[in-house]
């Protein structure tokens, strides 16, 4: 058997694909991240509150309505996305004259809040999410036992991430975005509609995390606690990738994941840290990320 | 000489003792009780809140007074910090003169409370934590340890499962002293029984994916995997080990200390056939039927944990004690609370031992089948009662320093 620094390459390759889904999820999550900050200028704590409540929009659907993961995998980004919607035209909206801080100060309250709103109504053990009927069941790769689920994950994730690119960097609608970001005025002159515009970003970004959270219900055990538990690590991704930069971010995303499978098989007990200990250093040598643009 | 000496200092003891008794009392005429446990976190099911309602369930069935002085209840939330816990609890004891500190889940926080309550002279009734070091390197004569220990679950259940077949063990342990205690008491008695340990792995607490873990323990080829976790952790290892099929596989699971608020959660399609140690079930006989039916409907149909039964039983007792002793010093009463047999809904013919630990039945459980389960939280059955003298570690083998000297 061909190892590699003592462990077995086949155990190590089913650990690096391991990286790969969790990288997903942080993939998806940093997406929206990014998104927000880039196009708003917003650093918005309360994303992981919104991937939890994606997760329990989920299962309040199925367990209530009898409604299956398909459809909520469309219904609960749609939730979402109106949720966001209704706070950027309500709160963060007056915020936009001021200091980034604000907006970070008042996402993170709302978070809080959410996420002990649902504590007190549903406890923190978790609510059980079945896999989806046609995804159950799983491959032997040989090196490992894939469940079809989690392969299922990744190529959900690329897809999303890659049209969301595409949509910003390649179609009129993402060009409106980013000269909006630049020159508001100069845009709004055009004729464009520029509060709208910056309302369906903010409902775009809420709708990618509820859309993770409906992709890690069933993996995942669905409490309260799973947004605070992951949105660390997402915030560490993103300014790791270079805050903003959304290309950056999916690749970081997906890097990161594969760094901490690695770790948890060489030296587990800083698996957790691993990220931090990463972006420091970052930090220290490329202040403004691997793929930012310093100004 | 030396026996000499003794004789005097025993002399002096029973002066001390007979002195205070002249002026017992209940000081500052009211008994505070403080809950402190995780109100917000990975325990807060287990513990939390339904551990606040079982105490004051016990305060008022004991009539909201005792010796005529009121009881008064308070509860904190320690977020599983040994630094926020301390704090709470050296504000409870100097400025509120709280006179027993119950609960307190997750070992690293019930050791820091420990120390305090035995420096302040404080009680200390643990029925959450886990570490069996509370009742020995670490014991403290305020101390009662209630429930459950680390030696209790890891006896149980490893001896039971090696002893079935299930003889070579991989563990996936929570990378703090609970889950180090849990793993190495467990490891102590699956060699005991003829077994061996293959392996194990540090996941720092919390973690919520397990892929990885459980793929190293599927490497490993061992026919048990031992989750030496608790709360969220254990229900997220389970979870994932489903979805990897490692049971499927031929590979057994076991949670070491499993409450049946995770199996509620992890629903019976995924939980079914898990082997564990409890000390306790609702649905066990007449007396824990009622008295978990009263405590559910004060918390919206759940049913309570074995620790949250636990401090029912160790607050009621702890009150019959003062009543008894005519007195809430901490030393006296806990004292006092060793002299009593324990019989309630918790347990029958219970006795708490001179390190403190409370020694009563445990039972090895198998979580039913859907089809098994005809009610509500039908989830457990008893597999076999494991008499308290073999589930808790002998009084001689803990290593607490006030029983040695005592013995010697």
């Amino acid at each position: 058997m061909i190892t590699l620094f003592g462990y077995p390459i086949q155990a190590l390759m089913g650990q690096l694909l391991l990286g790969l889904i969790n990288g997903a999820f942080y993939a998806v999550l940093s997406l929206g991240l990014a998104l927000i900050f880039g196009l708003l200028n917003i650093i918005n704590f309360a994303h992981g509150a919104q991937y939890m409540m994606g997760a329990f929009v989920a299962w309040l659907l199925l367990t209530y309505a009898g409604i299956n993961f398909w459809l909520s995998l469309i219904l609960a980004p749609l939730a979402l996305g109106l949720f966001g919607m209704a706070l950027e035209r309500l709160l963060l909206r007056r915020l936009y004259k001021l200091d980034p801080l604000y907006g970070l100060l008042l996402t993170f309250g709302l978070a809080l809040i959410i996420e002990g709103a649902f504590r007190q109504a549903y406890g923190v053990s978790g609510q059980a999410y079945q896999v989806p009927k046609l995804l159950q069941g799983g491959i032997n790769l040989g090196f490992m036992y894939l469940p079809l689920y989690r392969a299922a994950v990744v190529v959900v994730s690329l897809v999303i991430c890659l049209a969301t690119w595409l949509a910003i960097e390649k179609t009129k609608l993402g060009a409106l975005l980013r000269a909006a970001t630049e020159n508001p005025a100069l845009v709004q002159a055009f004729g464009v509609n520029v509060p709208v515009l910056v309302t369906g970003t903010y409902g775009f970004g809420a709708a990618l995390a509820g859309f993770a959270g409906v992709l890690a219900a069933p993996v995942y055990s669905v409490n309260p606690l799973m947004g605070s538990n992951i949105i660390i690590v997402v915030f560490a991704v993103v300014v790791i990738g270079g805050m903003g930069s959304i290309l950056g971010s999916v690749l970081t995303g997906f890097g990161l994941g594969l760094i901490e499978g690695l770790t948890k098989v060489f030296y587990p007990e800083a698996s957790s840290t691993v990220i931090f200990v990463i972006m420091a250093i970052v930090l220290l040598l490329k202040p403004a990320g691997l793929f930012g643009r310093t100004a | 000489m030396k026996q000499v000496f003794n004789a005097v200092l025993a002399a002096a003891a029973l002066v001390l003792v007979a002195g205070g008794s002249a002026q017992a009392q209940i000081s500052d005429g009211v008994v505070k009780i403080g809950v402190l446990n995780d109100q917000s976190g990975a325990y807060s099911d287990l513990s939390g809140q339904g551990s606040v309602v079982a105490a004051q369930m016990a305060i008022d069935d004991f009539g909201g007074k005792v010796k005529g002085k009121p009881i008064q209840l308070l509860s904190a939330d320690h977020q599983n910090k040994p630094d926020v816990g301390s704090n709470i609890a050296n504000r409870w004891i100097d400025v509120d003169h709280v006179d027993a500190i119950v609960d307190v889940p997750t070992s690293s926080v019930a050791l820091a409370i420990q120390e305090i309550t035995r420096n302040k002279d404080v009680a200390h009734l643990n029925s959450t934590a886990g570490t069996s070091d509370l009742t020995g390197k670490a014991c403290s004569p305020t101390t009662v340890h209630w429930t459950y220990d680390t030696y209790a679950q890891a006896h149980g259940t490893g001896t039971a499962i090696t002893k079935q077949g299930g003889d070579s063990w991989f563990f996936i342990t929570a990378d703090y002293a609970f889950g180090h205690a849990l793993e190495t008491d467990t490891a102590a008695a699956v060699k005991e029984a003829g077994g061996k340990v293959l392996g194990s792995v540090n996941a720092p607490f919390p973690t919520t994916d397990f892929s990885s873990f459980l793929l190293q323990a599927q490497g490993s080829g061992a026919k048990v995997i031992g989750l030496a976790n608790a709360g969220t952790d254990t229900i997220n290892a389970i979870k994932q080990a489903h979805e990897f099929g490692l049971t499927k596989a031929g590979q057994q699971l076991t949670g070491l200390l499993t409450f049946i608020s995770d199996v509620h959660s992890l629903g019976l399609d995924t939980a079914q056939g898990l082997i564990l140690t409890d000390a306790w079930y609702w649905d066990h006989d007449a007396d824990s039927r009622a008295w978990a039916k009263r405590w559910s409907q004060k918390m919206g149909g759940r049913m309570p944990t074995s620790v949250q039964a636990g401090v029912y039983s160790a607050v009621t007792h702890y009150l019959k004690a003062i009543d008894k002793a005519g007195t809430d010093e901490a030393r006296k009463v806990v004292d006092t609370m060793k002299t009593m047999p324990v019989n309630d809904m918790f347990t029958k013919n219970g006795k708490i031992r001179a390190d403190g630990r409370m020694v009563h039945d445990m039972y090895l459980v198998q979580v039913k089948t859907p089809a098994e389960s005809k009610y509500p939280w039908d989830y457990f059955k008893v597999l076999r009662t494991i008499p308290g003298d073999e589930a808790f570690r002998p009084l001689d083998k803990g290593g607490c320093p006030f029983v040695q000297s005592a013995g010697k």
